[in-house]
């Protein structure tokens, strides 16, 4: 684990390495943050970005441990370096967080994202759209005389990848999950 | 040992169990069960204000002078937003707050029923932690709860919403058990950065102490090690407006306050210093004036409880997340291991340096005329009152940062004051939660007429609980810090910020059975304090001032912290229009 990792209850760790200079770049961090499902829990994660300007760019949630209570939130957010550092410092301040882990810093990770894509066409552009889902692996899940419904799962480059083939080809509805990640290894 | 009793009965339960003997409260639909479990006992002393408002800052004035958390209920709907601005000015200031808010009951939530809010959604950024019971069995392990969270690592408010059904209903009471929370922020510090700054100390040629409130959330303890680290080193000390008392003002190593109204030595001092010793305060903005100008050749360590503070605003070398007692210990134990060494040839030269600064003695006035200067009847106050046992309180503005700048605090928890919110209104009640903590001292709110108006209904708490508060107002009848600001900003011109039809603080005393005193001549202000300070009873200190008194030095907004604006000099065109955009 990096040392930018805030656990509470820790007592050697004081606070980051973060010694450069505060930094201009826009970074992009995924992180998941292990809360105890209570009601209002969401509310105040998301009221602390709003509260204090944060970006979300997507955001998960789901309860992962259901006889401990424990739900995961997974939170793409951007910001400088700076304000990475306060997200997080920020998110284990909160009384119902038990941890906080960037997975952007904390070594290599894993993300998905899951989508389904509506296409409504016919003659050429209703094919080329079918082939089109085969090489990308998306799956038909739903089909009319005029539309379809695929399936994709992948990493968020991937999904916009296909969100920008399928434009042309008569994309009327798109639903996306927001990116649910995890730490490769142990 | 477990016992069954109603939601009610175990509020109370649980406040004696937590060691409260004081309540300040206000009673409503909500919470008529708990006030009829309030009445059916005499552990627990309830204050009744006039205002849930009053009963916050009370609470507020009551922990801040005490250390220990200060408890409030009050009733759902407008009992509960009535709350809402003391519950910021505590969370802002990280004063320990136990808030007990009525609700509808459970069956209703959602229906806008009579007097129903969504407390928990409305308080959820203005408090530390926040819960609504649904529950009564678990209602005991919720308040409990509440109260480590308030107390533990960086004190703050919390509120526990509790619905009227809640409070009839019976269930098992749990009592206080060591914490099984797993809310447990660390309080030792990182032994390898406490070494890092300790080697920092020891060669230093131009070292600062920057102390704030954190000192004094840590406890008389963390005072004292203060005063042993600083007596051992030798280093200057200056502190923010929440500090003061945590190190002496009597003291020969103390610069006096820091900030946009602070001293012009401790501000030059830190600006100048090679190493900047942040002891739990938050380089507020009030403090650093222009970020980037912000005492560029240090080397800044900074040692807080709370991780979120360290390089939210300026970016430190040396970070030290802990409990500022522990971090003190640990900072005097290992300097004194590697030999107590300090760079003092040097040190000795930086001192010379800040005699210079002092000796500009940028707190000086002049009282002649007939007209009494606002810093002359503090001047007087302090020489008056300071061999007594003495709390005070202040409201907000020109007169709160001139009574930080010419009262002297000897001892931590003598000041109480709002420092991040700024609230205007919160001196007098948090007077009378001062003094239900400390009957026989002398407690003091120094306001301004204008923010005293603000609470102005808890006269009547005073007086019923026969609270000898003295409200010391120095009356200008102007919102001065508003008219400064529009002095130095807006060309002169005045909007707003004159105090028409101001009442006759003699009569209004009188109409709630208090006493007032009327003081407009500077040679009658003597006695005059002195028969504020002999009364038995709560009085109304009517003190006319100085109108168009202008509170210096400034740091003007905008400018750098070593490009103060010192008395006398012309207030006109000062700051420019990226400044006047800042608050």
């Amino acid at each position: 684990m990096s040392a930018l990792k805030l656990k509470k209850g820790s007592t050697s760790h004081s606070a980051y390495n973060l010694r450069a200079n505060f930094s201009d770049v826009i970074e992009r961090h995924t992180l998941a943050v292990l809360v105890e499902n209570e009601p209002g829990v969401l509310a105040r994660v998301i009221g602390l970005f709003s509260g204090r300007g944060y970006n979300i760019d997507s955001l998960t949630v789901a309860e992962v441990d259901h006889t401990g209570h424990r739900s995961r939130i997974t939170i793409v957010t951007s910001g400088t370096p700076q304000v990475i550092e306060q997200i997080k410092a920020q998110l284990g301040r909160i009384v119902p967080v038990h941890d906080v882990h960037d997975l952007t810093v904390e070594g290599p990770s894993v993300e998905r994202e899951l989508a389904m894509f509506k296409v409504s066409g016919t003659g050429d552009k209703r094919v080329e759209a079918l082939r089109l889902a085969d090489i990308f692996r998306a799956s038909v899940v739903d089909s009319t005389l005029e539309t379809f419904i695929f399936e994709i799962t992948g990493a968020p480059e991937k999904i916009d990848a296909f969100a920008d083939l399928m434009r042309p080809l008569g994309l009327t509805d798109v639903a996306r999950t927001g990116v649910a990640a995890l730490p490769r290894g142990d | 040992m477990t016992r069954k009793m109603t939601g009610a009965k175990m509020i109370v339960q649980a406040l004696i169990d937590q060691g409260v003997d004081t309540v300040f409260g206000y009673p409503g639909g909500a919470v008529l069960p708990i006030y009829d479990e309030v009445f059916q006992q005499n552990s627990i002393k309830h204050v009744l204000v006039r205002h849930e408002q009053g009963a916050v800052h009370a609470a507020e004035g009551y922990a801040r002078s005490t250390g220990k958390p200060g408890v409030v209920l009050v009733t759902s709907g407008p009992g509960a937003t009535n709350a809402v601005t003391g519950l910021t000015d505590a969370l802002l200031d990280s004063i320990p707050l136990v808030v007990l808010t009525g609700q509808v009951p459970t069956f209703m939530i959602g229906s806008d029923a009579f007097q129903e809010a969504d407390t928990v959604g409305i308080t959820r950024p203005c408090t530390k932690h926040n819960w609504l019971v649904k529950d009564t069995d678990k209602l005991a392990g919720v308040l409990h709860e509440a109260f480590h969270v308030a107390t533990s690592g960086r004190p703050g408010p919390v509120l526990v919403d509790i619905p009227k059904d809640v409070q009839f209903a019976t269930g098992q009471y749990e009592p206080k058990k060591p914490s099984v929370s797993h809310y447990q922020p660390p309080v030792k510090g990182d032994m390898t950065a406490i070494t890092e700054l300790v080697a920092a100390m020891e060669t230093a040629k131009r070292p600062v102490f920057y102390t704030g409130g954190g000192v004094i959330n840590s406890g008389p303890a963390a005072s004292q090690l203060l005063r042993e680290l600083v007596e051992a080193t030798g280093f200057p000390i200056t502190s923010t407006l929440m500090g003061l008392g945590c190190y002496p003002a009597s003291g020969d190593k103390w610069l006096g306050m820091l900030g946009m109204h602070g001293l012009y030595e401790a501000n030059m001092a830190m600006h100048d210093c090679d190493l900047m010793i942040n002891i739990g305060a938050r380089f507020d903005d009030r403090i650093t004036g222009v970020v980037d100008l912000f005492s560029p050749k240090s080397t800044k360590a900074h040692i807080d409880i709370d991780p979120s503070s360290i390089n939210k605003i300026i970016r430190v070398d040396i970070p030290i997340v802990g409990d500022v007692g522990h971090v003190l210990e640990d900072m005097l134990k290992v300097w004194k291991s590697r030999g107590r060494k300090t760079n003092s040839e040097a040190v000795a030269k930086w001192w010379k340096k800040i005699n210079e600064w002092r000796s500009i003695d940028c707190l000086k006035f002049e009282q002649n005329g007939k007209v009494i200067k606002p810093q002359y009847a503090l001047a007087r106050l302090e020489a008056l009152t300071k061999k007594y046992d003495r709390y005070i309180t202040t409201e907000v503005g020109q007169h709160q940062m001139w009574a930080a700048q010419y009262l002297g605090f000897e001892d931590p928890n003598r000041w109480m004051t709002s420092g991040g919110l700024g609230t205007m209104g919160y001196g007098f009640p948090a007077s009378i939660g001062v003094q239900m903590a400390h009957k026989d001292a002398l407690v003091i709110n120094v306001a301004g007429e204008a923010s005293w108006l603000m609470n102005m209904q808890e006269m009547g708490t005073a007086m019923q609980y026969n609270l000898p508060v003295k409200q010391f107002i120095l009356n200008n009848e102007r919102l001065g810090m508003v008219r400064q600001w529009q002095e130095l900003l807006h060309g002169e011109r005045y909007s707003q910020s004159w105090s028409e039809s101001l009442p006759d603080f003699v009569k209004l005393a009188e109409a709630f059975g208090a006493k007032g005193i009327l003081c407009s001549d500077p040679d009658d202000l003597d006695d005059a304090i002195m028969e504020m300070i002999t009364y038995d009873g709560p009085v109304i200190f009517d003190c006319l001032v100085e109108k168009h008194e202008n509170c210096f030095p400034m740091i003007p907004s905008g400018k750098a912290h070593n490009d103060m604006m010192l008395a006398g000099v012309d207030t006109q065109g000062v700051i420019d229009a990226k400044g006047s955009v800042l608050v």
